[in-house]
């Protein structure tokens, strides 16, 4: 019996089979279709009751299925909201899928199972009107509060030249003006204690600290954070509809940016998704270049936060140091992609091209050079006594408080699970390397730096055993969906030449269904649901992002810290805008 | 009539010195950042990129003088102009050579308290002037800094007026003949030393204007020439504390005879102010109330125990 049927029995045992159903869908993930007025009971049950539980709850997020070609058949559906919960014991993700019907419906609110849902519940309001009842605060997140429409609703236009002109009249300026003052008794927050007024300090969206277009409001009492409320979206740039326009191929230079310390890391995310789709294997120098590859972008942007990080807290020097490394990776990235923050190198497939001559030698040096300076980084920062006085003991979550919040990667791994997707759910052939899964026990600030500091050593022992077993073969995979085709196949095979002639003339074709990849990214788990209609572009796009409930997570973990605290435990959450905000 | 002349010519030279020292610091500090740092700042603008002073000041006075309108005006204008008076008014009591001091008061170092203290006032009168939060912030961060750490930057100097006898820094001075008072004073040296970083927000104390915290803390609202005041006045400060260092516990401007008095003074000053840069190249910030914490557990002790031991030496040797 399969994981899978395990679980169907399981469930259909619970509640039988009127109010679940069970999907096929091409990643193989356990999808059900739950009645919408049982979903809660569900939900419950697998996080609490089940034998072996669902604690996490890795993504929420909806489709509008009105223009889908399935959409009449079994259920009957306008809309669908989508979770995914995660189980560690079993080793497993679990799919379920509410059908709402009607123009603007509404679905139950899961906040009070999981705080986490709140952020993706008002996400999935924010972009397609789907109410939430019983929403502590169902309140747009990404689009400004004036925003008319919700756009990922398919009616809602996706380019600007489908809206008319941009007019920013004076009128228009102060109602958006007006629309960011933050009010205080919008968020249930007091202006006074007994004994005190508190504060309201506004930081961001432009502040040196916070690494990008994030506003954070501290409620302050003294320099005691009594609460704070993020405020996010200025760097929200619709990736998720872009998706809706662009081809499958063209569609991989947008995922460059998400994480855009993650480079080609991204693209592997959306690839494994597509892959997964379209039923492409690809050969294993594929797989070894794209790990190595990523595991690069790992070091690099493991290398960005710390030296950041460093800078945060006051020492001046450590980022220049580290990025003069930094700047070593992207010689070796250049050399072989052309390319270097967002190289865009990764294929359906494979990848764009072969190694170039001469790369073993860049990425030897690298590794000959590369374990010294992490020591003497070590001794530099992560022994600097008023480092530590500033990190150790700040910012702490707890195990069950980190899975609650959804917190995955190197924030999960301070708390003491071991808990690595390279190793749990292998892609991409991470299964024949061998390499540890650091971990710390705090969960504090230090804890996490420490754990992302281990991480680069492992991250270098990865590369080294890709260039001693580089294997040999070709750079792409010879399935006919690979895009662009293998040349020498484009005139001799049938399948392949229409391939490539529909590939070029109006984009590859993906067959009809919807996959899920989820890898390892730096900053923890990155995910993209993919679904196709079995047309040239995706239905639909969904990035799930390690930052996103991190985020989320922020004004728990800072209650009762200090403002210079806050700049510890933001800087120890490795977090940027474009990862959050998508 | 050629001693008033000669008195004036001192003291218009040493202010025309010192605020050229000042800009000049504004590139020592940003090329020796960039050596400590392997990078190579500014380069470009003359030789050596020494017209950097000359750009970065012209780009000062050039500014518009800008007040922002929910600013208190009149406090908000003299702010800058209290911290720059009062380092400069310090420096009339220091010996640069034999030859070269403003006024030998017998109370010379008390003066220097006097003054530095009163250098609080343009962070709390600019931060609270400014009507800004962060400002605030940082000029509350920075006056209970400074308060606390003067306590005892007062006390961990006693130490040496007790060797010497004396408040006036020309005595003391001298009274280093045979051996330089770091020797008899090492605690009181490491101490005074820390409290002058304090006293100037230098990094690691840099907390009331702390940049990743509060953007540019007491002084974010100000540009221009006004913000150029507190720049040189933090420039001023570090070749105070240092110079101070130099009299009190270096020996001054004695030295071996093969260089003039005042090049040995320059020398030690200089070494002081490279490693005020340096500090600010290696070391993290710490917080605010971990700051306070060193400050009254761990150096008033200090102090306390050093001045008592000191007391009990110079007694127990002058007993008859």
């Amino acid at each position: 019996m399969t994981p899978t049927e395990k679980l169907a029995t399981e469930l259909m045992l619970k509640f039988g089979d009127s109010v679940l159903t069970q999907q096929q869908t091409a990643d193989e993930v356990a999808t059900f279709w739950v009645a919408k007025t049982h979903i809660l009971p569900v939900l419950a049950y697998l996080k609490k009751e089940s034998p072996e539980p669902f604690p996490l709850l890795y993504d929420l997020f909806a489709l509008d299925e009105r223009s889908r070609s399935d959409h009449k058949t079994y259920p009957s559906k306008d809309f669908t909201v989508v979770y995914h919960l995660l189980s560690f014991k079993r080793n497993q993700f679990i799919r379920l899928k509410i059908a709402l019907k009607g123009e603007y419906p509404s679905a139950q609110t899961l906040t009070h199972l999981w705080p986490s849902a709140s952020w993706y519940e008002r996400e999935v309001y924010d972009m397609f009107g789907i109410r939430f009842e019983g929403h502590p605060h169902l309140q747009r997140i990404l689009m400004p509060l004036t925003w008319q429409g919700h756009p990922l609703r398919k009616e809602h236009p996706a380019r600007a030249t489908e809206m008319g002109p941009f007019k920013l009249w004076d009128e228009k300026v102060d109602t958006e003006q007006d629309a960011l003052q933050f009010k205080p008794e919008q968020w249930g927050l007091q202006r006074h204690s007994d004994d005190a007024d508190f504060m309201f300090l506004n930081i961001g969206p432009q502040h040196p600290g916070t690494h990008g277009v994030l506003r954070i409001i501290l409620q302050l009492d003294g320099e005691d954070i009594i609460d704070a409320v993020p405020d996010i979206g200025f760097h929200h740039r619709g990736a998720e509809k872009m998706g809706e326009r662009q081809s499958w191929h063209t569609y991989i230079p947008y995922t460059d940016r998400i994480d855009y310390l993650g480079g080609v890391m991204n693209n592997l995310a959306y690839l494994l998704a597509v892959e997964k789709l379209a039923g492409i294997e690809v050969p294993d120098r594929v797989k070894v270049i794209r790990v190595m590859m990523c595991e690069f972008f790992r070091i690099a942007s493991h290398l960005v936060w710390y030296g950041t990080f460093a800078q945060d807290l006051g020492q001046l020097s450590p980022v220049f140091y580290m990025f003069t490394d930094r700047e070593k990776i992207f010689d070796i990235v250049e050399a072989i992609t052309g390319g270097r923050m967002h190289p865009n190198w990764f294929r359906i497939g494979g990848v764009a091209q072969d190694l170039p001559n001469g790369w073993d030698k860049m990425v030897a040096e690298f590794i000959a050079y590369f374990p010294k300076r992490l020591k003497e980084y070590h001794n530099m920062v992560m022994r600097n006594s008023i480092f530590k006085a500033r990190t150790v003991g700040i910012g702490i979550y707890t195990l069950e408080e980190a899975i609650e919040w959804g917190v995955t990667g190197p924030g999960l791994r301070a708390c003491g699970l071991e808990w690595d997707m390279r190793k749990k759910q292998p892609y991409s052939g991470y299964e024949n390397f061998e390499f540890d899964i650091p971990i710390a026990q705090n969960g504090d600030c230090y804890d996490r730096a420490v754990v992302r500091e281990q991480e680069m050593i492992q991250s270098l022992r990865i590369i080294e055993q890709c260039l001693k077993h580089m294997p040999e073969g070709p750079y792409k995979s010879d399935n006919s969906h690979a895009t662009p085709p293998l040349k020498k196949n484009t005139m001799q095979d049938i399948e392949t030449l229409i391939n490539h002639f529909l590939n070029v003339s109006w984009g590859p074709v993906i067959p009809k269904g919807e996959a899920m990849s989820c890898i390892e990214a730096t900053k923890g788990w990155n995910s993209y649901y993919m679904v196709s209609d079995g047309n040239t572009s995706p239905y639909r796009s969904r990035i799930r992002t390690p930052s996103f409930p991190h985020m989320q997570m922020l004004p728990y973990i800072s209650k009762g810290y200090t403002v210079a605290d806050l700049l510890s435990i933001l800087g120890s959450m490795d977090y940027v805008l474009a990862d959050i905000d998508r | 009539m050629s001693e008033t002349l000669n008195y004036w010519l001192v003291i218009v030279g040493i202010l025309f010195v010192l605020l050229n020292i000042a800009a000049f610091l504004i590139w020592v500090e940003r090329r020796m950042l960039a050596l400590w740092q392997d990078r190579l700042g500014p380069n470009r603008a003359g030789p050596f990129g020494l017209l950097i002073i000359l750009a970065d000041t012209l780009k000062l006075f050039f500014k518009e003088d800008w007040i922002p309108p929910f600013a208190d005006r009149h406090v908000f204008v003299i702010a800058p102009a209290v911290i720059v008076i009062s380092v400069l008014l310090s420096f009339a009591i220091i010996p640069f050579a034999p030859a070269i001091q403003i006024v030998d008061l017998n109370i010379g170092l008390l003066f220097f308290l006097g003054m530095s203290s009163l250098g609080v006032y343009s962070i709390v009168l600019g931060g609270w002037a400014s009507n800004n939060k962060y400002s605030l912030l940082g000029a509350l961060r920075g006056a209970s800094q400074m308060i606390s750490y003067e306590v005892f930057m007062g006390l961990s100097l006693m130490g040496v007026v007790m060797l010497s006898g004396s408040f006036s820094l020309r005595t003391i001075v001298e009274a280093q003949k045979d051996y330089w008072f770091v020797l008899l004073q090492p605690v009181g040296f490491v101490i005074f030393f820390i409290a002058g970083i304090a006293e100037t927000h230098r990094l690691p104390f840099d907390i009331p204007e702390a940049e990743s915290e509060l953007v540019a803390g007491f002084h974010s609202e100000y540009s221009g020439m006004k913000f150029g005041m507190f720049f040189i006045g933090e420039y001023l400060g570090i070749t105070l504390i240092s110079s101070i260092t130099v009299a009190l516990f270096f020996g001054g401007w004695l030295g071996p005879a093969f260089l003039p008095p005042l090049a040995w003074f320059a020398i030690k000053t200089a070494g002081f102010i490279l490693f005020f840069i340096l500090l600010r190249a290696s070391l993290p910030r710490p917080r605010y109330d971990q700051l306070m914490e060193y400050g009254w557990k761990i150096l008033l002790p200090l102090t306390l125990l050093n001045l008592l031991v000191t007391g009990g030496i110079i007694l127990f040797l002058n007993q008859p």
